[in-house]
């Protein structure tokens, strides 16, 4: 490793990949730097993604999609289903990636791009030059040094500490991060081309479990709840561990993996002197969903294209990198978190016996686009008798 | 004391991501206390393994 680049990227998920991939292209030097041993292990992830926002980054590969879908369903606490067909829903609805093998070819690309890549190797802290971040003291494979650069990109994912080295706050709410538990199971009766959401206080208390197809009979099992609701005998796993004995007591568990999802707002600011945050770390997860690999993609590549163009310019200020914080707020990402922040509060207020209505109402939906918008629209169309209850949505949405 | 059980915990990072002092650390694939706790007990709350435990002393 060098001792000194253009650019260094701290985290090798598709955040990191994409930062280092645009900046390597623009003919920076680039370092990009991974934690773990290995690319996309152990995976913290459904891996589902809409076939058009993948699209918009990389064809994709048979070599790296396990599922290729044609319906989502969502299925209510009493059961009740509204099934998202490909052929009702208007545009495609979405794969199930293997991520193990999509990161890793991400990073790849990186890498053929021009940037270094370093595994085994861990940010310890920022340097820090007159309140200005100047690269990082790493330890790769235990040796410790210091790599300095004229920016960092902190693409370091939920767990992110760089930014918050650096001065900034990144820690989320209790009630807004996601604990989840998900199982990769086989031997199970699934539909093999339809992603399940399952809904409901006693399934999932304010989130959701998810059935993933990997194969004809096997999917990621998973659920996340609010850290608020998990406690002794309430936590994530107790939740899935009972659906599970329900839905699937002949299956084998083949991976037992955890993760948090952040639902919060973004950060407030996602650069400083010398510095920007993308993905997971700038707190860009689709606080409905739960999705945030298009996010941490979208983001990743913008602050490798504004990172570029500073760096170029000679000026890595906190007021010149603003572009970035500004453009991707701008952006129909950034304006799609805004909304759906104001939904999921909504939605989070819901009991039991009002999903059942309004999942009821929403039978036989024939969507011209398989868009979140466009189920709201439809839900207080066919709820006129709780308008009221139902303005924030339409705020929301306007 | 914030006392964590490494046999449960499965490295997920909720814990590191909630604590309002930054008191924790995933290290390679190790979860560790780097910073100074002040026994609040969210990330105990956060954990969807039950791998972490404030023990107030008597
Ligand atoms: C259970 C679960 C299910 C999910 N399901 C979906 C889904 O179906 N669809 C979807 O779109 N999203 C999903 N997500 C979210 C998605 O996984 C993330 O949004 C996405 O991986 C974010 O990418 P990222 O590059 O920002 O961060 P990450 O993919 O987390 O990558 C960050 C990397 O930085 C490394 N790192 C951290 N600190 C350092 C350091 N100090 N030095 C060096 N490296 C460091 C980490 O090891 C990690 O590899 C899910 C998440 C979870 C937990
Ligand atoms: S008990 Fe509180 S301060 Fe201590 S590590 Fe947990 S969240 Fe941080
Ligand atoms: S939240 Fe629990 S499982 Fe996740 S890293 Fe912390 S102690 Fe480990």
């Amino acid at each position: 490793m060098k001792s000194n680049y253009d650019i260094l990227v701290v985290g090798g998920g598709p955040a990191g990949a994409l930062a280092a991939k645009t900046a390597a292209e623009a003919g920076h030097s680039v370092c990009l730097i991974e934690k773990r041993p290995a690319i996309g292990t152990p995976v913290r992830c459904a891996e589902g993604i809409g076939k058009e926002l993948l699209k918009e980054f990389i064809e994709p590969d048979e070599r790296w999609i396990s599922a290729d879908l044609q319906r989502a369903r969502i299925i209510a606490p009493n059961g009740a289903t509204i099934s998202l067909d490909q052929s009702r829903a208007g545009n495609e609805v979405g794969y199930i990636l293997d991520r193990k093998v999509f990161d890793r070819e991400l990073v790849w690309r990186a890498a053929e791009a021009g940037s270094d890549v370093f595994v085994k190797t861990r940010a310890v802290a920022p340097i820090m030059e007159n309140g200005a971040v100047k690269g990082a003291k790493v330890i790769s494979a235990g040796k410790a040094m210091d790599v300095s650069a004229d920016l960092v990109i902190a693409a370091d994912g939920v767990e992110s500490k760089f930014a918050r080295w650096a001065g900034l706050n990144t820690t989320v709410p209790l009630g807004e991060m996601m604990s989840c538990v998900q199982y990769l199971m086989t031997d199970i009766p699934i539909d093999p081309v339809s992603t399940d959401f399952y809904l409901g206080r006693e399934i999932a208390p304010e989130g959701y479990l998810w059935v993933f197809p990997k194969g004809d009979r096997t999917a990621n099992v998973g659920i996340g709840i609010s850290g608020r609701q998990s406690r002794d005998g309430t936590r994530a796993r107790d939740y899935l561990d009972r659906f599970v004995a329900e839905h699937f007591p002949g299956g084998k568990i083949i991976e037992h993996i955890v993760g948090g999802v952040s639902i919060c707002r973004p950060l407030p600011c996602t650069v400083a002197d010398g510095l920007m945050v993308a993905g997971d770390a700038a707190r860009v997860v689709d606080p409905i969903t739960g999705g945030g690999i298009f996010n941490a993609m979208f983001t990743g590549r913008m602050a490798g294209q504004v990172g570029s163009e500073c760096v170029s310019a000679g000026t890595c200020t906190k007021d010149a990198l603003m572009k970035y914080d500004e453009a991707w707020r701008a952006s129909y990402m950034g304006k799609t978190l805004e909304r759906n922040y104001k939904v999921k509060d909504y939605f989070i207020t819901l009991d039991d016996a009002k999903l059942n209505d309004l999942a009821g109402s929403l039978a036989n939906i024939n969507m011209e686009e398989f868009k979140v918008s466009t189920l709201i629209m439809e839900l207080i169309k066919r709820n006129p008798k709780m308008l009221l209850e139902l303005r924030a949505l339409k705020n929301s949405i306007a | 004391m914030l006392t964590i059980n490494r046999d449960i915990c499965g490295y997920c990072g909720c814990c590191v991501a909630v604590c309002p002092e930054g008191a924790l650390e995933l290290i390679d694939a190790y979860l560790n206390l780097e910073g100074d706790c002040i026994s609040c007990g969210i990330c105990a709350r956060a954990c969807p393994l039950g791998a972490l435990e404030v023990v107030h002393e008597e």
